[in-house]
């Protein structure tokens, strides 16, 4: 188990060193931040002072360096655009986003995996057909057409939920949280619910295969053979079989939706990291791109190995390090 | 609803929206009956130190709690701002009377300590990509005569220095001279002089202003001002129409018409200061995407020749970019400015006249035209991968085969940076013709300050000589004058290809009224009931 995580985290470490390289030198290759933030007025003179100051007239393995420097005691650099350290920057819009993707997979999980369930038990039902037949369309709208149809739809025409940005907050052990107030519940719904749709169509689609294939297999005849009810043997058999594949998916589902929650944050003006890297991107604020994509890589790492080790408990004949 | 659409209509909704607060733990802000106004901002704000970052967005953000010794009104012509009047006493000196009795929002009066020192605070803030600088690179030196006055010495003559002071805002010297960003952010260093108070700042989201009832202009109508972030275009207008906000600003082109066609809001215009334009590569034998119909270099560069240069304009049909591509949201242009600008003058715009352009073309010795690649933004202003494409199309049907490489605004000046572009769409937006000429059309010269987004280094010494002039006069007749004559003799040579100006437009409740700014800014405390 600790060579595992150990050769783990030093994968996870290369991944990054990796990444960062990238990252960095593909913003590189785009253009001078300077051009852009500064005002159309100033004259050659001003951007190099500026340019310079930022130290952007350095060559590219200098930059690095300083920033590999900074990055081994834990600075990430400070915004260009908003001289405020990036790693700042990135954990002020965190709980903004964890909340969003968080309850978007609840709302995916909570409706998705009941939803498929039924569909899979009931193959030929007329509710089974109508829950596939949505599910396609989870599938088939774009994430930024939904959000502007449920504006339109429960802000602007029925006037029930608010358009955009995020409701009252407060702060659970220092953290500002909106999804215990009221307020905040009612500016969380629509984004969430944005978001969530394309997971949940996935989710009702690999619940209802799982579901489909259990209820063909032999332990199943078996557990009715035996007189279990048919709540009882969905309960205690076909579910954790189910679970596994909908677990990992589920995990990275998990991970996509917090890194890239971008579309709908944009259009719901959601203040999470999402709204950030694009504005970021926007104005090729380099520490706050690097900084914000080590971050979710990190995410994404950490996601994995709970999910491993998920497997494991929801799977006894795993071991964690066996899981690759 | 915690925000009803007009409180007097729905006596019910205020109760559920007081019922909402409660609950929501939502405590601070105006009282039940207070008047608030809510405005949709279109562009990020990055920082509150109005001095860190010369971006439209920041200023915006900074004029509501900061205030400049010179003012523009809405049509960009100065008028007096914290500064009651001031004069040139000679060629390089200039002298500030401050307004008397302005209070900072803490109380301590303004005096010229505080503005000698915002004057020099851009080249010492640490880090800061900037702009500031650039407004007082011609300042040499400034003296503190009394508490109320204030000499500027330039490093040469210089008309353009009460334009270029409108740019820095001037803070308090007590609360900035230690402060870093995260002071102006948290807002204790927030203290200004305008109009309005910092209240609260949730970075990417919103800004919370109270009046500051010790203000030395008439006392705004709004004891409260939210100024959102919201960047989406339909999400802005989707706010307006749900009565979220009161006002919105820079109204998507595809949404004018249905808000209009609603009663409970309107729309209000005017002609911005950004001018459309076209920079043509104009120093290159050879420039990069230009070639013959068949992919083989050219002898010569086209552009270089005025008829080449004359025979694109009158392809470009300006009047239907307008109507149907801008959906009326331009006007054509001939001019460096827009009308109403500083050293605007009414130049004839140039006629869509194809068969002249194509007998143009032969007599420049291109009878069958070339290939072209014109580059721009598609981001950054009003349809412009649409204008791209039909300027392409336009040129096309007289011979010029023209392929549009439309990338963001980050990609494409990178580009442009190096060089790879000599057909580039380019918007601009100044308060006076002359301060236009020094960055689009005088020869780069890193030293002087010139040229430092003639893209073409277009040059012509004597429409320099007369920009030179004209910014050199503190007459400010004189140097309108000169500054008409040297945009009229660039427009006459195209220096570069104008399109059109940009029209700015703004989306509000019904009961509300503004007097639509030619500089596209925001003003809250502008903003009046109707």
């Amino acid at each position: 188990m600790l060579t595992y995580m150990l050769r783990r985290l030093a994968w996870s470490a290369a991944t990054l060193l990796v990444m960062s390289l990238l990252v960095f030198a593909g913003v590189y290759a785009i253009g001078n931040p300077v051009e852009l933030l500064i005002n159309p007025q100033a004259d050659q003179a001003e951007i190099a002072r500026a340019t310079a100051l930022l130290g952007l007239d350095r060559p590219l393995w200098e930059q690095y360096w300083m920033f590999f420097r900074g990055a081994l005691g834990g600075d990430l650099g400070v915004s260009f655009a908003a001289s405020v350290p990036a790693i700042t920057l990135i954990l002020e819009r965190m709980p903004a986003t964890l909340e969003l993707a968080l309850a978007a997979m609840l709302i995916a999980v909570g409706i998705g995996i009941p939803l498929g369930l039924l569909a899979g038990l009931r193959p030929h039902s007329w509710l089974a057909r109508t829950i596939m037949t949505l599910s396609t369309l989870g599938f088939a709208l774009p994430t930024f057409w939904v959000g502007l149809l449920l504006i339109m739809v429960f802000s602007v025409q029925l006037g029930w939920l608010p358009t955009t940005g995020r409701g009252a907050t407060v702060d659970v052990f220092g953290i500002p949280l909106s999804i215990f107030t009221a307020d905040g519940l009612r500016h969380l719904l629509l984004p969430a619910t944005t978001l969530a749709l394309f997971k949940l169509a996935l989710l009702v689609r690999l619940t209802r295969a799982g579901t489909q294939d259990a209820m063909l297999q032999d332990y199943v005849r078996y557990a009715r053979a035996k007189g279990l009810s048919e709540c009882a043997v969905v309960r205690s058999h076909v579910m954790p079989n189910i679970l596994i594949p909908i677990v990992t998916v589920a995990g990275l589902e998990l991970g996509s939706l917090i890194a890239f929650a971008i579309v709908t944050e944009t259009v719901f003006a959601w203040p999470g990291m999402g709204k950030l890297l694009i504005d970021s991107i926007n104005v090729l604020d380099r520490p706050v791109i690097v900084a914000y994509l080590l971050a979710t890589v990190s995410l994404f790492i950490l996601i994995n190995l709970l999910v491993d080790l998920l497997y494991a408990v929801l799977d006894p004949r795993v071991q964690a390090g066996d899981a690759r | 609803m915690r925000y009803p659409r007009t409180m007097k209509h729905y006596p019910l909704t205020k109760h559920l929206r007081l019922l909402c607060a409660a609950l929501s733990l939502f405590a601070a802000g105006a009282g039940a009956g207070a008047a608030e106004l809510r405005i949709g901002l279109s562009g990020e704000v990055t920082s509150l130190d109005p001095q860190y970052l010369a971006a439209q967005p920041n200023l915006t953000v900074a004029r509501h709690v900061f205030e400049s010794l010179t003012d523009v009104d809405p049509q960009t012509r100065l008028i007096p701002g914290l500064a009651e009047r001031w004069r040139a006493i000679d060629a390089t000196t200039w002298e500030f009377n401050l307004r008397r009795g302005v209070k900072f929002h803490d109380g301590s009066p303004l005096t010229a300590d505080d503005v000698a020192f915002s004057l020099a605070r851009p080249l010492s803030i640490k880090g800061s990509p900037g702009g500031f600088a650039a407004y007082v690179r011609a300042v040499a030196s400034t003296t503190v005569v009394d508490a109320n006055t204030l000499r500027v010495k330039t490093k040469y003559p210089y008309g353009a220095l009460p334009e270029d002071l409108n740019s820095i805002l001037i803070v308090s010297k007590k609360h900035a001279q230690n402060a870093g960003p995260e002071d102006f952010d948290s807002g204790r260093a927030l203290v200004g002089t305008g109009p309005y108070k910092f209240l609260r700042y949730q970075r990417g989201d919103r800004l919370e202003l109270t009046r500051n009832e010790q203000w030395w202009g008439k006392a705004p109508a709004w004891d409260k001002v939210t100024l959102r972030i919201l960047p989406a275009d339909p999400s802005r207008t989707a706010a307006l129409l749900s009565g979220e906000l009161d006002v919105i600003e820079h109204v998507p082109s595809a949404d004018i018409k249905n808000i209009n066609k609603n009663n409970k809001l309107h729309v209000t215009q005017t002609t911005s200061w950004r001018t459309i334009l076209l920079h043509l590569d104009q120093y290159r034998a050879q420039p990069p995407g230009v070639s013959d119909l068949n992919g083989k270099p050219l002898s010569a560069n086209p552009f270089m020749d005025l008829r080449v240069r004359r025979a694109m304009s009158k392809a470009i049909n300006r009047q239907a970019i307008a109507e149907r591509v801008m959906e009326g949201l331009a006007l054509p242009a001939a001019n460096v400015v827009s009308p109403g600008v500083f050293g605007y003058s009414a130049l004839k715009t140039e006629a869509h006249d194809p068969e002249g352009a194509k007998r143009l073309l032969a007599e420049a010795g291109y009878p069958n035209g070339f290939r072209v690649t014109l580059a721009g933004p598609n981001n950054r202003y009003i349809n412009d991968e649409q204008v791209l494409q039909t300027v392409a199309q336009l040129l096309t049907r007289i011979g010029i085969q023209t392929r549009v490489e439309a990338a963001p605004m980050s990609a494409f000046l990178g580009r442009v940076r190096k060089e790879e572009i000599s057909f580039a769409l380019l918007g601009w937006g100044s308060f006076a013709a002359d301060l236009s000429l020094r960055s689009l059309v005088a020869t780069p010269n890193a030293d002087k300050g010139y040229g430092a987004w003639n893209w073409g280094r277009y040059n012509n010494p004597k429409v320099e000589k007369l920009m030179e002039q004209a910014l050199g006069s503190v007459d400010r007749s004189k140097r309108e004058t000169l500054a008409r004559d040297a945009s009229a003799m660039a427009m006459q040579d195209l220096a570069f290809i104008p399109l059109h100006h940009q029209v700015v437009s703004w989306a509000m409740r019904a009961n509300l009224a503004y007097v639509p700014r030619t500089d596209e800014f925001t003003f809250a405390h502008h903003f009046t009931p109707r």
